[in-house]
């Protein structure tokens, strides 16, 4: 005992690792602290040598520009700020769907990439092939300028059944819009939402109680769908009207239409992450050994009760955290909205700092902004993974 | 003598150009128990595999509790449901408790009631002595635990035979002997078994018939005293001096 102590006393500090660990983190830490301080120290003097005040005063300042579209109420007499808010929510909704859609989409040719048929699973490995190696930008310059504005004109539009028109100013298609029955019909709609969650929870209860959890998905959606059905033939008057798209003088009245640019940023997004996620949908399934498949097929569960009991709930764990790894790409990427001439965050942020000069403030926000997108993705994602992790000694 | 459980006759299986299987027949009487041994890469295992169609053969004709392996997508399911299989590397399903892991095919294709499938499993749980792991993962557990577990979870389905395919070959030795225990208390229980093994001292002890595989085809068979002491083969012997050398 006195021996050790005396040897570790011995040992000069600097052979001592313990020593060596502490101080190699400290100046780790002092390096990261001295370039920071150099940049910002280097910044202020800058300003300050031009005369250039930090401040954000200018997201009060009108913004006097449009923009092509908006979720919210917006004019040139808004201000920059509101500006600003319009490109968020337009990044938030064509990453949202983006999202959605190339997940659904990846799972599709990801599987079919591990089909037996040869022709299915020749055509997603081209799909996969082709695509992936496409650059993001390029793609979106050639859906913009090679497809979607050269549809025909709006006085010549292309007419598929629906009736769908397709321009070189947008695809304009039927829309509901509330009719004379529609306040009370709402609240058939809140109890048709109240009725699926019941039976969403019961039949959660069955399948605790059985062991055979039925298809959740299925049936409380379809819970919906029948009491809004319902509704529909019960409640007096019109709940929804139709909306047909009409051509009146040079533009369409009615309907519902979506712009070029976000058809081209939102499809463009949506096919090149989707052949990344069908990679990572094929990976974690085939990281599932296939000793899980026999052991499952010699208990005599079928194919989809093998796929949905015993390979899925595997492959999610792999699939999983490559997947958070694509969302964030997606939503990085949609800031090539710029290309397709998307009002997004990062195209409305040029614009007004082109307009007050204000770059360091406009990118600093654009960073956030970004920065907030994907911490909240990743937590959530984080979470998720966390749920499912599997029990290890 | 009563009606065989398992027929195959003139059983032949390729993989791709590979013949595996080379025109294998054999009757298994209800409540036999047999050991196939043999080198490795001749065919004893793809043979059991094809029992419940894990392995497809191509020739032949096998026959299983009186119902043909054919195409028939039903058929192969009744069969399945009647043949529990025992894998070398144990395939528990690792994001299930084992009380799940045993409960799954009783309930979801027995379609039984969850309270009688989860009975009946800490039955069998007793029987394989690890009741108290219940509600632990197979990660949790040893070797020698979870194939105890993936035995019970073959047993679940109340199998009319048991396959076990090298069941002690991934497992330390001080494992192996509780997982033969086990199998051996349910040879003795009557149950049919066909086990491809190398542990001699279980063929010694409980096989009724010895099966030696080679090539693809069966080489020998008879009762373990014969083959032990008096094989008929050159290969035979040449194979058993090098494994009971040791």
């Amino acid at each position: 005992m006195t021996t050790t102590s005396s040897e570790q006393h011995a040992v000069p500090f600097w052979r001592d690792e313990r020593y060596l660990q502490v101080l190699a983190q400290i100046l780790v830490v002092a390096i990261i602290a001295g370039t920071l301080y150099y940049l910002a120290n280097n910044l202020v003097t800058a300003l300050a040598a031009q005369n250039i005040p930090i401040g954000f005063d200018f997201l009060r300042l009108t913004a006097g520009f449009d923009i092509g579209e908006s979720s919210i109420a917006y004019s040139r007499a808004s201000t920059n700020a509101q500006a600003l808010l319009v490109g968020v929510l337009n990044t938030l909704r064509v990453s949202f769907l983006g999202i959605i859609f190339s997940t659904i989409l990846g799972a599709i040719v990801g599987v079919a990439r591990l089909s037996n048929n040869w022709l299915v699973n020749k055509l997603a490995g081209i799909y996969v092939e082709i695509l992936r190696n496409i650059p993001l930008l390029v793609f979106l310059i050639f859906l913009y300028s090679a497809a979607f504005v050269k549809l025909p004109r709006i006085t010549e539009a292309l007419e598929l059944p629906g009736p769908i028109y397709l321009t070189n100013r947008g695809f304009f298609v039927p829309w509901a819009e509330p009719g004379d029955g529609w306040s009370t019909y709402r609240w058939v709609l809140w109890v048709g939402l109240l009725v699926a969650i019941v039976v969403a929870w019961v039949l959660r209860r069955q399948g605790q109680r059985t062991g055979r959890m039925p298809l959740i998905l299925l049936w409380a959606p379809l819970a919906f769908v029948v009491v809004a059905l319902l509704g529909w033939f019960i409640v007096p008057g019109q709940p929804l009207v139709s909306s047909i798209p009409v051509l009146e003088g040079r533009n369409f009245t009615g309907g519902n239409g979506l712009t070029p640019e976000f058809m081209a940023v939102l499809l463009g997004l949506v096919v090149y992450t989707s052949a990344f996620i069908a990679e990572v949908v094929r990976a974690g399934i085939q990281a599932v050994s296939k000793g899980q498949r026999e052991a499952a097929t010699a208990l005599g569960l079928s194919g989809f009760q093998t796929l949905r009991l015993v390979i899925l709930p595997q492959a999610q764990r792999v699939i999983i955290p490559p997947l958070t790894s694509q969302y964030l790409n997606l939503t990085k990427n949609s800031s090539l909205a710029v290309a397709a001439g998307y009002p997004d965050v990062y195209a409305i942020g040029r614009t007004i700092q082109n307009q007050s000069g204000r770059s360091i403030e406009i990118i600093a926000l654009m960073m956030i902004v970004y920065l907030a997108f994907s911490l909240g993705t990743s937590l959530f994602m984080n979470w998720y993974n966390k749920r499912i992790r599997l029990v290890e000694r | 003598m009563s009606e065989p459980i398992i027929v195959c006759q003139d059983v032949h299986k390729w993989y791709g150009h590979f013949h595996a299987l080379r025109g294998v027949s054999m009757e298994v009487q209800k409540g036999e128990v047999i050991v196939i041994f043999g080198p490795s890469g001749s065919g004893k295992s793809t043979f059991i595999r094809t029992i419940n169609r894990l392995e497809e053969h191509q020739q032949g004709t096998i026959v299983v509790d009186g119902i043909e392996l054919s195409h028939d997508v039903r058929n192969i399911a009744a069969i399945r449901r009647e043949v529990g299989m025992v894998f070398q590397q144990f395939n528990l399903f690792p994001h299930l408790t084992v009380m799940q892991n045993i409960t799954l095919g009783p309930i979801q294709v027995r379609k039984w009631d969850k309270k009688k499938a989860e009975q009946i499993a800490m039955e069998l749980l007793t029987r394989v002595g690890i009741p108290e792991q219940a509600q632990k993962y197979p990660g949790q557990l040893s070797g020698g635990q979870q194939q105890r577990v993936a035995i019970a979870r073959a047993l679940a389905m109340q199998p009319k035979i048991m396959l076990f395919d090298e069941p002690t070959s991934a497992l330390d030795p001080e494992m192996i002997k509780e997982v033969l225990d086990v199998m051996t208390e349910l040879a003795k229980s009557g149950m049919t078994i066909l086990a491809v093994t190398h542990e001699m001292g279980f063929a010694r002890a409980v096989a009724d018939r010895m099966v030696f595989f080679d090539a693809g085809n069966i080489i020998e068979s008879g009762p373990p005293q014969q083959i032990f002491s008096n094989p008929q083969e050159e290969r035979t012997k040449l194979f058993l001096s090098q494994i009971l050398s040791h």
